[in-house]
């Protein structure tokens, strides 16, 4: 066994909460680059421009990116010969984004209650924790803090398989076309094919992670995120949804067995602005 | 070429402006979102006075970060506007409110309330809230402090890159 300490996966966890909120990733930053050679609006170009300019500013000045610093999303990979000192993972997690929400002046947007009366809790937590036991004795732990205004533009639906590659493809280009500006596009498409309603959801979300320029290692899906994404960009709908050919940057699928009466299929949008950070333990 | 702007509005600057304009705007703007929204209604049900008088202002849809030392405000990017539809046309006839910032398409009712009365929906750069943090020179509290990041805050801008997205004759670029 090996014992990973509580007090460390806190201030790990505090120090990248600061760093997703301010450092856009590379990949991002370079798909942001590569979207603006290809965008012929003049304002959609103008919209280009200010992301980098803002992604400038955010790293060397150390604001957030967006003042949406989002609920802190968390895909934790603990190995199975991991013990922590005291406590529970995801103690010391929330015990990170409370600390980290609070030292890098970051917004609290997460409210107690969702229908009442719908309370700040002033320290960002709690967050949404994914974990995941696999071989060995290292803790992964990826930070992917989610904005309000693309989660509310998600969508499921439980296809019939007989709808097919056309159901999906026409499904995911609605969902997103008619979200129009409102997730700030150009958005990252995760979409979840299969398994069960909310496993599908977990996968579309999951596949927001992937680096902007990877494609599905099964060429039929990697053909299917082209197509989906040539549709999208089609639509004219633009960057903040002011009109141009850049909609999305990347369209990114993870599918998954599912019961042979169905085919779930879950779309989960990430705005240009698509924060995350890893650190492993 | 960028129209230069300051706050307050009259009725005849907002109905000049044409959807596609790019203006830059300085002077003072409230900010609200849903939350304050709701209140403010609430408020106007029950007869009572408005802790901001909004005739011929701006709301900026907007819930910032906590200002840094040092600074006035912390990133403060637009919120997602739709969310204020619920809202906005009862402000804009009965506050006499002159434009609206906030990001993405707004419905039938407000554009409606914005013809009738006059009334402009500017597009902000969702995602930009460090670029527009440095718009801000001035920021404090004035309404809801309970609220957190949704309290109303009266902010003071200089020169803020926004788009002309639906004017005052319903024009829109959405």
């Amino acid at each position: 066994m090996r014992i990973v300490e509580f007090d460390r996966i806190k201030e790990a966890v505090c120090a990248m909460c600061g760093q997703a909120a301010c450092d856009l990733p590379d990949d991002v930053l370079e798909a942001l680059k590569n979207a603006r050679q290809k965008e012929h609006s003049e304002l959609g170009r103008e919209f280009f421009d200010q992301y980098l300019q803002n992604s400038e500013i955010a790293r060397k000045e150390r604001l957030p990116l967006c003042q949406d610093t989002g609920f802190a999303v968390f895909f934790i990979k603990m190995g199975s010969e991991v013990m922590i000192d005291h406590g529970t993972v995801s103690e010391a997690v929330n015990a990170g984004v409370r600390e980290g929400y609070k030292k890098f002046f970051l917004r609290k947007s997460i409210v107690a209650d969702p229908l009442f009366e719908r309370k700040n809790t002033f320290d960002n937590t709690p967050a949404v924790i994914h974990l995941e036991q696999v071989p060995g004795d290292k803790l992964h732990i990826t930070l992917a803090p989610k904005g309000g205004g693309s989660e509310n533009m998600s969508a499921l639906r439980m296809l019939k398989p007989s709808e097919g590659r056309q159901g999906v493809v026409d499904f995911v280009v609605n969902a997103v076309t008619s979200a129009g500006g409102n997730p700030c596009p150009p958005t990252i498409v995760g979409v979840g094919i299969g398994g069960t309603m909310e496993y599908a959801a977990y996968m579309a979300k999951k596949a927001l992670l992937r680096k902007a320029g990877e494609h599905s290692s099964d060429d039929r899906y990697a053909q299917l995120e082209a197509e989906i994404l040539e549709k999208i960009n089609a639509s004219g709908v633009g960057p903040q949804g002011l009109g141009g050919e850049i909609t999305a940057l990347a369209v990114n699928i993870e599918f998954h067995p599912c019961h042979l009466a169905s085919m779930p299929v879950a779309v989960n949008l990430n705005c240009h602005t698509a924060r995350h950070a890893e650190v492993e333990l | 070429m960028k129209k230069v702007l300051h706050t307050p509005f009259s009725e005849s600057d907002i109905r000049a402006l044409k959807a596609g304009d790019r203006v830059v705007l300085s002077g003072t703007v409230y900010t609200g979102r849903d939350a304050a929204h709701k209140r403010l209604c609430a408020m106007l049900d029950n007869g009572e006075t408005l802790p901001v008088d909004l005739a011929g202002q701006a709301i900026y849809f907007v819930g910032p970060c906590p200002a840094p030392p040092g600074r006035p405000i912390g990133s403060a990017g637009p919120t997602t506007s739709g969310r204020m539809d619920a809202y906005s046309p009862r402000i804009i006839r009965q506050c006499g409110l002159r434009a609206m910032i906030g990001k993405g398409d707004r419905g039938e009712g407000v554009k409606e309330a914005m013809k009738e009365a006059g009334c402009v929906y500017f597009a902000a750069t969702g995602g930009a809230g460090a670029l527009i943090a440095n718009s801000i020179i001035e920021a404090e509290v004035v309404a809801f402090d309970d609220l957190g990041p949704e309290a109303i805050y009266k902010l003071e801008l200089k020169e803020l890159p926004l788009v002309v997205a639906i004017d005052a004759e319903g024009n829109s670029l959405y």
